[in-house]
């Protein structure tokens, strides 16, 4: 299936993002799980591996409004809904459990990866309302 | 929502695909349309039926008119 124009470059900033994150988590864990820098450079530092997650948010913001074909823009409108509604339903069962301290304590990262998880939900949740109705 | 999007194309001899790159929406959109699981925007809709030369409610049944 050949890919619009919008997609093609969604693809280009997520390819550049992703390699961007593993460039930078690498040296920043290494530094920061041996204590070789502290004080607000370690903030700093810490805040950088974020960077590039937050710019993956961005991204599927950016694709959105660059999308010009309205259909495929509903299918990726559906698919990040069913994404938040999984990630925000996860996070808030586990914060009732963990606030009982009945499960441990999930790092707050922990979220965006279900949020990911939950687009490829919301992906295969897609493809079977388009086989069904085909 | 009901419409003659399949039959009209079909008549013309032309693809989803080529609808779709007169409409420059994907080919995707055009099966979609066509099996009524998307109803397009307002803008989209009269550009298909521009396309054909008809008025809009030639290729698009309104809802409170369907059997």
């Amino acid at each position: 299936m050949s890919m619009s124009p919008a997609q093609r470059r969604y693809t280009r900033r997520i390819l550049l993002l992703s390699l961007l994150y593993a460039a930078l988590l690498m040296p920043v864990v290494y530094l920061l799980s041996r204590h070789l820098v502290a004080g607000p450079l370690a903030f700093i530092l810490g805040v950088l591996p974020a960077l590039p997650v937050v710019g993956f948010f961005v991204a599927i913001g950016a694709y959105l409004v660059d999308e010009q074909d309205e259909y495929l823009r509903m299918l990726v409108t559906r698919q990040s809904l069913i994404a938040t509604g999984i990630a925000m339903t996860a996070a808030t069962v586990w914060g009732f459990l963990e606030g009982f301290e009945l499960v441990p304590h999930a790092l707050g990262y922990a979220w965006p990866i279900v949020w990911f998880a939950g687009l490829g939900a919301g992906g295969c949740v897609n493809k079977l309302l388009e086989r069904r109705a085909a | 929502m009901n419409n003659a999007v399949r039959t009209l194309r079909s008549e013309r001899g032309w693809s989803q695909q080529h609808l779709g790159d007169l409409l420059g929406v994907s080919r995707q959109s055009v099966n979609a349309i066509e099996t009524g699981r998307y109803d397009p925007s307002l803008p989209l809709a009269f550009r298909i039926a521009e396309l054909f030369g008809l008025a809009i409610e030639d290729v698009f049944v309104s809802p409170s008119k369907e059997p």
